[in-house]
């Protein structure tokens, strides 16, 4: 079985599976983590019992969702190795490092204060407590720093060169972490992480508020999830914009692909809003264009000529479908966020902000709004970047380990079982924990940790339970 | 002044690291291999609680150490990672159902028993797969050029499968002896028990892997038996020796801490051991720590980092493991 599959194809299949598994968590789990710092934070400083109740509700969740990234993480950093072993060979040298700082300044730090986080409230008292969830909160963006930097030095490599055997070495250390297209990924990424979040926790305010209007933890979720998604959708689709300015400079063939501009425009390009395209033909079939909107947003000029991909050797392009398919369901999920930011916001200054049925529904509807566009984007920013695992320099053909097809199709489908299984139970468990609204004397992950007598702080635990009451 | 050779430092780093995680992760699997013979849900619950604020550091020792060797020694991570293609993945599903567990179990009552089994088999899993890898690269693995060219299901002979089991064993006497430190009452007693047939068996397992591991390749019997080798070759079985006894003698005594700690003793010189059959090869017999190295500024770029970093990393995970210190106990807190 499998013998005449081609194995390149299978890895890449069995990377594109597992990443897309991992990316869902850390999205969620960054955003979260910061939601809890800021919730800690407001009970601390106003000592309202809903904080700590919405804080308790949420860690049970995080401590679920962190578990799944978790685990889902340790397999990526082994796959670069099982499945691209010429890419880690030739690579190492300069990514290596980058996820060897990721180890030492985030992972660590997210582990090491972990368990305090999740359970050790009454043992160390809250503003060591506060501590640990800041330095998680903190780890989680760090973690972003760098494997960020990592993937966009894959995209728009800079800074180095390359030895006798082969291999990239770094010639200039800052301008392979500061290459030039990660300090936007960077902030389009957190940003995402953020509205993912946001969408969630509102999502979850808004079902218990469609059943009852006056619990306080939703309503209170509610409203800063709203906030957030008024303030930020705006702010990330212009650090989109932003991003594809950046993009169409350093990487253009995966801005024809996004744009589906086979043919090259003189004067003035069209924005495709929609269509068909085809990829044996080199054409877009259907199309649904307004002209020479795309010279305008992406060269700021009716008349700019765009290169298309007519004046790309064919073996150097990108899968136009998927990447502009994909493409199109990001922005699409962006203006729907804003939508509903701005819905909300019209709402709050009616007064229905807890009232509003509509906005209720609309924000359950786009639970899972935040996931979605961020696959999209990371399946826009990969495919765009074929038939290049390093951008122009490395093919993925040459990227990957010398192994037997049927050894990568068993792991394939491997992974897809297990995935599917452990990961399906998941996020019912999740499901079910914000199915309940969060209530009064909302107890963390940490309740069915005995407690002990050694080891507590006696001042501390009784400044603790003084303030959960 | 001796110039500093950076890449022994930095073979002495993934060391430390691999071992850091031997220490930190073993114990934590050994604890899912025993948990079958504790039927009982509060014995159960216990032993999990023992490690649920500390086990995703553990693992992170792991990470550190595959990252650490993709960065340092790139062509040895590039040659070994395919040539134990199905160990490593079937370590990487291991960890998968056993990390989950770890939160799922307390979130729901009807499938706790399966959750409990996907822990068990899990660790088991992923302990045998690590031994059987360590196994294979001892044994030696194909290399042409700078990529592996051997088969792959080259990794599975019957020293790796005795490698896989001693480590089974192994990790069960760590998560034995954790239990006798953290628990108390009638859990601890069988911990106690379960320690003294473990360390009887470990001790089997020693011997086995010792006495196969010169027949693997004559380099390794020349490197142990000859002069002036000898002289710092010979402690090693001799120390072997000392802890063994010092072990059956706190195990006899009850003693809380003692059996734990002299159970990693005997893993830091099996570990020791192991370190002078291979040095100066990462990948025996063909790959040597210079020649997979990257490059001088790869190495000192990541190594003001460690310095800094690691001692840091010790520091706050000691306070963790301080915060959680004691006795864990089953009789209250519970819902
Ligand atoms: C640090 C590196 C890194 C990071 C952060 C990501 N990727 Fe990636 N991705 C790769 C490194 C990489 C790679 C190793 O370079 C691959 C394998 C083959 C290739 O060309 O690139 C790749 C391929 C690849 C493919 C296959 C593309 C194709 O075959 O056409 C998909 C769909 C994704 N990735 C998806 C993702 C997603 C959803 C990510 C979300 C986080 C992601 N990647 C992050
Ligand atoms: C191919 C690329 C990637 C690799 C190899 C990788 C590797 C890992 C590993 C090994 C872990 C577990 C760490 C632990 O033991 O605590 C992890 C978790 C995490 N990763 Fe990734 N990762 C990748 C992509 C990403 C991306 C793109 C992001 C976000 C921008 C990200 C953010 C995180 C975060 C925040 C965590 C902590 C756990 C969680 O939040 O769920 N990772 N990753
Ligand atoms: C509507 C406006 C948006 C625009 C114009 C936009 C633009 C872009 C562009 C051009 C890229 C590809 C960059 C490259 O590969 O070089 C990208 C990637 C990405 N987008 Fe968006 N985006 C928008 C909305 C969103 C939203 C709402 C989310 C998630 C909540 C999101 C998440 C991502 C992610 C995760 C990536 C991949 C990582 C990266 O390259 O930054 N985007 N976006």
């Amino acid at each position: 079985m499998f013998e005449g599959w081609d194995a390149v194809v299978l890895a890449r299949a069995q990377f594109a599976f597992t990443m897309s598994f991992h990316i869902v968590f850390p999205a969620f789990s960054i955003g979260l983590a910061s939601y809890l710092a800021v919730l800690e934070a407001l009970w601390l400083w106003t000592g309202r019992e809903v904080y700590i109740n919405l804080f308790n509700y949420w860690l049970k969740i995080f401590a679920v969702a962190f578990g799944m990234g978790v685990v889902s993480g340790i397999v990526m950093s082994y796959q670069f190795g099982t499945n691209w072993a010429a890419f880690s060979d030739k690579t190492g040298p300069v990514i290596g490092p980058l996820m060897a700082y990721e180890v030492l300044t985030a992972f660590f730090l997210e582990a090491g204060f972990l368990g305090v986080m999740l359970f050790g409230l009454d043992r160390v008292g809250p503003r060591l407590h506060f501590f640990a969830t800041l330095m998680v909160a903190v780890g989680t963006l760090i973690s972003a720093f760098w494997i960020l930097s990592a993937n966009s030095w894959m995209q728009t490599p800079a800074g180095h060169a390359v030895n006798e055997a082969g291999q990239f070495i770094a010639a200039d250390w800052f301008k392979v972490i500061f290459n030039p297209s990660f300090p936007y990924r960077l902030v389009h990424m957190v940003l995402a992480a953020y509205l993912t979040t946001a969408l969630v926790v509102g999502a979850v305010g808004a079902w218990h508020l469609l059943r009852d209007q006056h619990l306080a933890g939703p309503r209170v979720m509610f409203s800063m999830a709203m906030w957030m998604a008024t303030i930020v959708a705006p702010i990330q689709i212009l650090a989109g914009d932003q991003h594809g300015l950046n993009t169409l400079e350093h990487q253009p063939v995966k801005i024809m692909a996004m744009e589906g501009h086979y043919e090259s425009h003189k004067d003035g390009a069209p924005l495709y809003l929609f269509g068909w395209p085809n990829q044996a033909a080199g054409k877009m079939d259907y199309a649904v264009a307004v002209p020479k909107l795309g010279s305008l947003i992406l060269k700021h000029s009716l008349d700019a000529p765009m290169a298309g991909l007519d004046t790309v050797p064919r073996e150097n392009w990108p899968p136009v479908p998927i990447t502009f398919w994909s493409f199109r369901i990001m922005v699409g999920m962006g203006l729907l966020m804003m939508g509903l930011g701005l819905l909300s916001l019209l709402m709050r200054f009616r007064g229905a902000l807890y009232q509003s049925r509509l906005l209720h529904l609309f924000a359950v509807a786009m639970a899972p709004s935040g996931f979605i566009a961020v696959l999209a984007g990371w399946i826009t920013t990969e495919t765009g970047r074929q038939p290049f695992t390093v951008y122009g320099l490395l093919r993925t053909v040459d990227a990957a380990s010398p192994l037997a097809a049927p050894a990568v199709a068993s792991s394939l489908i491997a992974f897809i079982i297990v995935y599917f299984v452990v990961f399906t139970a998941g996020v019912i468990y999740l499901l079910r924990l914000m199915a309940q609204p969060p209530h009064h004397g909302e107890q963390g992950p940490d309740s069915h940790v005995p407690a002990r007598a050694a080891g507590i702080t006696p001042a501390a635990a009784t400044v603790a339970e003084g303030a959960l009451r | 002044m001796i110039p500093i050779d950076l890449p022994t430092i930095w073979a002495f780093i993934i060391a430390f690291a691999v071992f850091v995680y031997v220490v930190m992760d073993g114990f934590d699997l050994g604890l899912g291999i025993l948990f079958p013979l504790f039927p009982k849900k509060a014995d159960r619950d216990v032993i999990m609680n023992s490690v649920a604020p500390v086990w995703d550091g553990n693992e992170t020792w792991l990470v550190l150490g595959g990252g650490g060797l993709m960065a340092a020694f790139p062509l040895a991570y590039a040659v070994l990672m395919p040539a134990l293609y199905t160990p490593m993945i079937v370590m990487l599903l291991g960890l998968v159902f056993r990390g989950v567990a770890f939160e799922f179990r307390w979130r729901t009552q009807s499938e706790r028993n399966k959750w409990d089994l996907a822990f068990a088999g899990g660790s088991l899993l992923a302990t045998l797969a690590q031994g059987i890898a360590l196994g294979a690269i001892l044994q030696g693995i194909q290399v042409s050029g700078r990529h592996y060219a051997g088969g792959w299901w080259d990794w599975l002979t019957p020293f790796s499968i005795l490698t896989g089991i001693s480590l089974v064993v192994g990790y069960a006497l760590l998560g034995a002896t954790w239990l006798v430190m953290k628990t108390e009452g009638e859990l601890r007693d069988r911990a106690y028990h379960l320690s003294w047939v473990l360390l009887i068996a470990m001790l089997g397992a020693i011997g086995m892997v010792s006495i196969a591991t010169p027949f693997l390749n004559v380099q390794y019997t020349q490197r142990w038996f000859t002069w002036p080798n000898i002289v710092l070759t010979a402690p090693v079985p001799i120390a072997v020796a000392g802890v063994t006894v010092l072990l059956l003698r706190s195990l006899t005594n009850k003693y809380d801490y003692q059996p734990f700690f002299l159970t990693l003793a005997l893993f830091a010189l099996s570990y020791a051991g192991l370190g002078i059959s291979m040095y100066p090869y990462i990948v025996p017999q063909s790959i040597t720590i210079w020649q997979a190295a990257s490059p001088a500024n790869s190495q000192l770029f990541m190594l003001f980092g460690v310095a800094i970093l690691i001692p840091l990393i010790l520091g706050y995970t000691a306070w963790a493991y301080w915060v959680f210190r004691g006795k864990v106990r089953a009789d209250h807190g519970y819902h």
